[in-house]
């Protein structure tokens, strides 16, 4: 009986331990749920947000687009994050309006496994040949055409995918129906589609584990994730009709290639955007809040914080390879914010 | 059962010193009841999930084998295959592999090198599946495609289990990598059967004048036959439900290929890929209609290897008293 008590004891004080560093002051606790694409980003913004206003901790949990647009429609997270724009009827579901606001853009891009690594140049027709598999070998005239230089080898292609539904495979297969009605009547787009051909490896490691082993692979990868491995990228075909190699500079250049057409609810896609430099697979991701606050305290804190993303938190997103918003949709995102209201009164009216 | 329940019901009536044991037995029926509670709750919400993709696509979910997330037509035939298929080729290889092991542990390896080789298949079972996946993709697979597959592609290619190009990921793959994970299970499990075996068994074989290889046959696989089957069934199981590991190196490609060459998926595979990213209603309703299946595949497997591994403790204990 002594040594239970004993035990208790200790785990009691095991306990208060946990408990101990506990606030000085009052904190509010703003939680969220979403996209797993932006996930580094955020926690870097949550993490440095602190600094900025040390009465806000955040709790987001990366559990996937869908999961995000559930909670946030369930109203049991204060925001929710996305990578695929939420559909109309999504929209209606909803109890509230929800407003989207991008926080950084991020770009997919191809890559491959031929001998010597050359520099290869695509457009969006013979992208989507060669997943809808009707073009099945590297030295196919369509291939060549666009890489005189390039010597490609008589070797099947083989198509490797994500096999996880993916922000990363939306934009790509977004790409390929704006460019191939074949694609779009065929295949379509979503998270995960159905493929006509190819292998489907788990995440960004997944798919480019299997590139690198498999002589005569190609893939698609985010491209951060492409840079930090140093993984060869194809130029890609742009609108403006040039190839472009894809950068964090080509990626911003697409969102500012798109602002002048840009919809009042940021539920825009930005494949095959205009602009000679614009890389044409890149895309927003947004953060998903109810346009009219439940809570005035905490509303007004989250309109802070998205002003603060907006603008300040830019500055971070170089350093995790994401593509920074450019100035002219920085704009029209504090349009936005400032629309943001509780029980019909603006929170932002100040600025 | 009559005497476990009349001990507790004294020991309420009794003094505080057996406060403990009061407390004991609540927590423990608690944790007991806890268990059929949340098997049932899971069971419950499952099915309710479901129903939407039940009453759109009826029996055709169990017999198609189109999966369009966009078009929101769903069939689960490929992953059912893919499960099964992936189970059984991990069996075929793992059980030589853990019956032998084990039998060359329990009869005749040396006494000294028993419980290291005991305790390395214990290892082996604690590494994680994601380990197993990363060794897959880097280290199975280009195996595979350099000079596993081309080599039966070359002597087995004209069966049609063999035939393709060599991807190096696929159901072969997948089902080398489940006999790997298996193998510790079988393996450890069967031990113990075997060790359980009377001694007796064996004097009587040996009086008899039986060899090594008769006595274990006769007088130690047979009596523990049924124990034995139990262990292979819980490697089945294991490899039923296996994730990560398989959603690495299979492929994921929902298609019923007869080639072990060819990419395929399984149930397991398909929910963890998907869920996180299905937003429509339907689709998130199918995939969870996948967990209800394999649920149920899963249940039907465990309860048998059950009732196998009750059936051999009977007589076992018998004997020892």
């Amino acid at each position: 009986m002594r040594r239970w008590l004993r035990a208790m004891v200790l785990v009691l004080t095991g306990c208060s331990w946990l408990v101990a560093p506990a606030p000085a002051y009052a904190q509010m606790l703003m939680n969220g749920a979403g996209a797993t694409f932006p996930y580094p980003i955020y926690s870097k913004w949550f993490d440095e947000y602190t600094k900025v206003d040390p009465e806000v901790r955040f709790n987001y949990q990366s559990i996937g687009s869908g999961g995000g647009i559930k909670q946030v429609t369930s109203r049991t997270v204060d925001f929710g994050a996305t990578d695929g724009p939420m559909t109309d009827e999504q929209l209606k579901q909803a109890p509230g309006e929800l407003l989207h606001i991008p926080t950084v853009l991020g770009a997919v891009v191809a890559t491959y496994n031929l001998p010597g690594a050359p520099k290869l140049k695509f457009t969006g027709d013979v992208l989507a040949d060669i997943f809808l598999g009707k073009i099945t070998k590297w030295n196919d005239a369509k291939i060549t055409a666009l890489n005189p230089g390039a010597t490609l080898p008589d070797q099947p292609i083989v198509v490797v995918h994500r096999s996880d539904g993916s922000g990363t495979t939306y934009i790509w297969v977004d790409y390929l129906s704006k460019i191939s009605p074949e694609w779009q009547q065929k295949v379509g787009k979503g998270t995960s589609v159905n493929w006509p051909v190819g292998l489907g490896g788990k995440g960004n490691e997944g798919v480019s584990g299997q590139v690198k082993g498999q002589p005569g692979a190609l893939g698609y990868v985010e491209l951060a994730y492409a840079v930090k491995n140093n993984l060869p990228v194809a130029s890609i075909k742009n609108a403006g009709g040039k190839f472009v190699e894809p950068t964090i500079a080509t990626t911003t250049a697409a969102a500012a290639g798109a602002a002048k057409s840009m919809p009042d609810d940021f539920r825009v896609s930005l494949t095959n955007a205009p602009g000679d430099d614009a890389y044409p697979v890149a895309s927003f991701t947004w953060l998903l809040v109810y346009k009219d606050q439940p809570n005035e305290t905490k509303g007004r804190a989250l309109a802070k914080f998205l002003w603060w993303m907006s603008h300040d938190g830019q500055k971070y997103a170089d350093d995790l390879l994401y593509a920074p918003l450019p100035g002219p949709v920085v704009k029209q995102i504090e349009g936005k914010i400032k629309q943001i209201t509780y029980q019909g009164k603006p929170l932002m009216a100040g600025r | 059962m009559s005497v476990v329940a009349a001990i507790p019901q004294s020991a309420e009536r009794a003094a505080p010193k057996n406060i403990g044991d009061r407390a004991l037995r609540i927590v423990l029926k608690a944790a007991a009841l806890a268990i059929v509670l949340l098997v049932l709750a899971m069971a419950f919400e499952m099915v309710r999930t479901s129903v939407p993709s039940m009453r759109t696509f009826g029996w055709s979910f169990l017999v198609t084998s189109t999966w369009d997330p966009v078009a929101e037509r769903f069939g689960a035939i490929p992953f059912v295959y893919g499960t099964l298929v992936s189970s059984f080729l991990a069996l075929l290889i793992a059980v030589p592999l853990g019956l032998g092991a084990a039998i060359y542990l329990a009869e005749l390896a040396p006494a000294r090198i028993r419980p290291p080789i005991a305790f390395l298949v214990e290892l082996v079972a604690a590494v994680p599946s994601v380990i197993y996946g990363l060794w897959g993709i880097f280290v199975l697979a280009p195996l595979l495609r350099t000079w596993v597959q081309p080599a039966l592609g070359k002597t087995l290619g004209y069966l049609p289990l063999f035939q393709g190009p060599p991807y190096g990921v696929g159901m072969l793959a997948a089902g080398i990598i489940l006999a790997i994970m298996v193998v510790p299970y079988i393996t450890a499990v069967s031990r113990e059967v075997l060790l359980a075996v009377p001694n007796t068994q064996r004097e009587a074989a040996l009086a008899l004048g039986a060899t090594r290889w008769e006595t274990t046959r006769i007088a130690v696989l047979r009596y523990g036959r049924s124990g034995l089957v139990g262990a292979i069934l819980l490697g089945l199981g294991r490899a039923l439900g296996e994730t990560m590991a398989v959603t690495m190196v299979i492929g994921n490609r929902p298609e019923v290929a007869i080639s072990l060459f060819a990419p395929g998926y399984t149930m397991a595979s398909v929910i963890a890929n998907e869920f996180t990213e299905a937003t429509s209603e339907i689709y998130l309703s199918a995939l969870i209609e996948i967990g209800l299946l394999l649920f149920v595949l899963t249940i039907v497997v465990n309860a048998l290897a059950r009732l196998l591994v009750w059936s051999v403790g009977g007589p076992v204990k018998t004997v020892r008293e």
